[in-house]
């Protein structure tokens, strides 16, 4: 491979590692506020952001990057950037899964601590931010962990639809060379070891948030859940 | 927005042929998954580590890496080693192997799940290695993983869009195909990510009523 194609592959490596960032910080938002919502005290706003759930759980993350790529342009009249596109589309997708992590989590912390939170009068939004998320979050960051390799690997989707990201600097570099046994074994090994870096900051996260409640991370065990089914409570994480 | 009925009803006749294809590549992939997954949690329990430190590597590679890429990989590399598939075997293959990885950890869980007195009981009867992992501990290992191995399914059904990346006329690629030919991209489009919504919320019903069924 010749210099230039090298320099190809960079671009490529830059384009994912932007959509990772921005689609993992659209998710990380939905997932909180939708994870929450669902916890809501009004049944509403529970059915709104239930529905929601299933919805972008239900339906292929490709199939909403084409919706989003090609429908909203001509049915709306939004015409987004592919970057914004892909990161749109990422995002909402996954953060439905991750919304099922901070509901799992949330619902996970002993209710006495609610019932301290109640006893002392805050007020509930009070006890979400001081009592029920401090002692959450560490919870969540072994499944978050797995649902970002999850989205890492969803960003290869853009590709197909044009956009410059490493699956596709790997498409151009095939049709320069005509043969592909080295450029794809390359690619392959460069998502893998993105997400062997993945893995590893987020371990290092988890530490650094169990420590802060007074908590030892506990022994990983390696129960790696996929994009799981829509409407089965189990979901991410839940490790049925 | 504009919403047209009849771009609806000339996409049907190719939607359904779309449904059969994802279908197909559905059933094929989870078997492909379901036997090699039980074949990589067998060879990880083998005392050698020359066995279980090179399937480790390998399954813990191809699960996080992408499936586009491997689809990639097998459709464009292996005809370059001289062995030419159809795409839509290639595709089944790729997502066959792909989620093999997945559910190798479904079954580990499972296996694991079985009381230590299932095999001493085994040992006590005297039973060889081979009868005991056929009458014991299988067969209860593989009923507790049947929910869990049915998640695998649904997820597996939202991946087969990406065979569309390699050729397979499948839901996706018909939508495209149709909407390139009549200009016509919202209604195929939403038409198929409707369905894919129904069609996992159908068989997320389906599998709680398994999961009901076996768990009690």
């Amino acid at each position: 491979m010749t210099s230039g194609l090298w320099e190809l592959v960079l671009k490529g490596i830059w384009v994912t590692v932007q959509l990772l960032v921005f689609s993992s910080l659209v998710a990380a938002a939905v997932s909180f506020v939708v994870g929450v919502a669902r916890t809501h005290r009004l049944w509403i706003i529970r059915f709104l952001a239930g529905f929601y759930t299933e919805v972008f759980r239900g339906t292929s993350a490709l199939i909403m990057i084409f919706w989003v790529y090609f429908v909203l342009p001509l049915a709306f009249g939004w015409q987004l950037v592919p970057l914004w596109a892909g990161t749109l589309a990422l995002g909402l997708t996954y953060g439905a899964y991750g919304s099922e992590i901070v509901r799992g989590a949330l619902g996970a912390v002993d209710p006495a601590q609610k019932e301290g939170g109640i006893a002392l009068s805050f007020t509930p939004w009070q006890r979400m931010r001081l009592i029920l998320l401090p002692q959450a979050v560490p919870e969540m960051i072994p499944p978050f962990s797995n649902l970002l390799i999850e989205l890492l690997k969803g960003t290869a989707l853009v590709s197909i639809i044009g956009m410059g990201d490493l699956t596709f600097s790997a498409n151009l570099v095939r049709l320069a060379l005509q043969q592909s046994a080295e450029i794809y074994t390359y690619i392959l090994l460069i998502y893998f070891v993105i997400a062997f870096l993945l893995t590893r900051v987020m371990r290092g996260l988890e530490k650094k948030l169990k420590a802060g409640v007074g908590k030892a991370p506990e022994r990983r065990t390696v129960t790696e859940p996929g994009p799981v089914s829509a409407g089965v409570g189990a979901g991410i994480g839940g490790g049925s | 927005m504009k919403w047209d009925w009849n771009a609806v009803g000339d996409f049907m006749p190719h939607f359904w042929d779309g449904v059969l294809v994802t279908l197909q590549a559905l059933a094929l992939g989870s078997l492909i998954s379901f036997a090699l997954g039980l074949v990589w949690a067998l060879l990880m329990r083998t005392p050698s580590r020359w066995v279980r430190w090179p399937v480790g590597v390998v399954t813990e590679f191809v699960r996080n890496t992408p499936l586009l890429v491997q689809l990639f990989f097998l459709f464009y590399v292996m005809p370059e080693w001289g062995l030419t598939l159809s795409a839509l075997t290639t595709g089944v293959i790729g997502i066959g192997l792909h989620y093999s990885t997945y559910t190798m950890q479904v079954y580990r869980a499972g296996i694991e799940a079985v009381p230590a007195g299932q095999w001493e009981a085994a040992t006590a009867l005297n039973l060889p290695r081979f009868r005991t992992w056929q009458v014991v501990i299988l067969p209860q290992a593989i009923r507790r993983v049947v929910p869990a191995l049915g998640n695998y399914v649904i997820a597996m059904l939202k991946d087969t869009p990406m065979l569309m990346a390699i050729t397979v006329l499948e839901m996706l690629g018909q939508a495209r195909l149709f909407s390139q030919q009549h200009f016509q991209f919202t209604e195929p489009i939403t038409v198929i990510g409707v369905a894919f919504i129904v069609i996992s919320y159908l068989a997320s019903l389906l599998l709680r009523a398994l999961e009901r069924r076996l768990v009690h």
